[in-house]
């Protein structure tokens, strides 16, 4: 199944996403990866604002490459995810829909997912220059310290990705193998 | 005797810093179209189809293959012929934060472990010198990306776990990797030597091309072995299920303990990047 999906990101949409659909993404999206979560659990704890709201927004954990003369950003591809693992549940919980890395969540993660009506999507690891071309604009919002963590608001346009986590809790990276293997067994 | 500047070397490690990070080697390519072309299950396919085509975007766009372009692992083979005028490791060093910087590439690096400020530039890399006969200085820069870098492992297992030990530990440590290091992989193990050895012949495994087998047939029948159980685990390309776990893996060894039977083994993603020059 093919799912087009444009942000701000409403939970009712999201039923509809399975583990292993195609979903193009459209609108924007907000960059974060290790230091900026730490940071922004440090916001949440004080009290401060967050430099995004949580509500319908989507979070990619990336680090581009610096973009040359010209690029609107360099190579784009997902971070490993379950290093945000520790932090994920806790935004799920605050109403942030939308996850967006590579590789396994942790069963704490899964359940935040299903709890919430979440949806955690996949990026294609390792195809930066593949997954920089969705994007049209960018630019640095907030800890512009951080360097390639930094935390930046990207506009994207059909942006390829596929359902990891489903709301109901179907994952990819256990249905996916398995399926392939069960075929084997199958003589298929 | 035969003079190299510290010009020279940094000079040569800036440019091989961007041409690695911009174009994968060709063992590697092959092995990616081969992989395409061959892969049985659908979602695989059109997985390393995707990657395939992230290659070529690459070049067409002057963009790195993948945003993490890794810590700059250089490794020298010097001719004990050879005098540097200058200091080597501040030569690299240069070069690194001038190939990052010119090469619009990702600063990854932070100067602490645990107090994790970014040096900006890149620098320092992870150096590594052979001293070798003659009089020229081989120069190969690997730009390490974490996300394979996370997945690996080492064991010290005892010499009665024998061959089956080690088959079973480097399998369960693809298992156990499953996405996160962006499959298809590449493998290197390092079995023998000590403690530090072991993962230094790891990383090591990772200079040589994919389609060049261990030169030690029984090495080499143990490498093609490991990489048939691998592409049987159904992991696939990005874990999404499918043959095509890893696209090769390469074992390096040396003289261990009697008492010991060292094991490592150092993840590389489907963007393995090396890059050499000869001054």
């Amino acid at each position: 199944m093919e799912h087009r999906l444009e942000t701000p990101i409403d939970k009712e949409k999201l039923k509809a996403l399975r583990a292993g659909d195609m979903v193009y993404l459209s609108g924007t999206v907000y960059t974060a990866r290790d230091a900026a979560h730490k940071r922004m659990m440090e916001s949440i704890d004080k009290g401060e604002p967050l430099p995004f709201p949580l509500e319908g927004s989507v979070i990619y954990y990336v680090g581009p490459t610096p973009e040359a003369p010209g690029q609107v950003i360099g190579a784009a591809g997902p971070t490993t995810s379950g290093r945000m693992d520790a932090y994920s549940p806790r935004l799920l919980d605050l109403g942030q829909p939308v996850m967006i890395g590579k590789g396994l969540r942790s069963p704490a993660v899964i359940e935040a997912i299903v709890r919430n009506g979440a949806v955690y999507l996949a990026a294609m690891g390792g195809a930066g220059a593949v997954m920089s071309a969705s994007v049209t604009n960018a630019e640095v919002i907030c800890w512009e310290d951080l360097g390639c963590e930094a935390v930046r608001r990207l506009t994207v346009k059909d942006m390829p990705l596929t359902v990891a986590v489903d709301s109901y809790g179907g994952n990819i990276y256990e249905s996916g193998p398995a399926a392939y293997l069960a075929s084997l067994k199958g003589g298929k | 005797m035969r003079t190299i500047t510290a010009q020279q070397i940094s000079d040569a490690v800036a440019a091989l810093c961007v041409r690695a990070n911009k174009e994968l080697p060709e063992d590697i390519v092959r092995a990616m179209r081969f992989a395409a072309a061959e892969e049985p299950w659908p979602l695989a396919k059109s997985t390393l189809g995707v990657l395939c085509e992230n290659i070529d975007a690459a070049a067409e766009r002057n963009l790195p293959v993948c945003q993490d372009t890794g810590l700059a692992c250089v490794f020298a083979e010097l001719g004990q012929d050879v005098h540097i005028e200058g200091d080597f490791t501040q030569a690299v060093n240069e070069g690194v934060r001038r190939g990052y910087a010119e090469g619009y590439l990702r600063k990854s690096v932070v100067c602490d472990p645990l107090r994790r400020v970014n040096t900006g530039d890149n620098s320092p890399a992870a150096i590594t010198v052979e001293l070798v006969p003659g009089d020229e200085l081989k120069l190969t820069v690997i730009p390490k990306g974490f996300g394979s870098e996370n997945m690996s492992r080492l064991a010290m297992l005892k010499p009665a776990d024998g061959v089956e030990g080690v088959k079973r530990f480097v399998v369960e440590t693809v298992q156990a990797a499953g996405s996160n290091p962006c499959p298809p992989i590449v493998v290197g193990v390092g079995i023998g030597g000590t403690f530090d050895k072991a993962a230094a012949l790891a990383k090591h495994a990772l200079l040589r091309p994919i389609d060049q087998p261990n030169a030690d047939p029984y090495y080499a029948a143990l490498e093609k072995e490991l990489l048939e159980a691998i592409n049987a685990l159904g992991t696939g390309p990005q874990g999404f299920g499918g043959r095509t776990t890893a696209l090769g893996l390469n074992i390096e060894t040396m003289p261990t303990h009697v008492a010991g039977l060292p094991v490592a083994v150092n993840i590389s993603c489907h963007v393995t990047r090396r890059a050499s020059v000869v001054l």
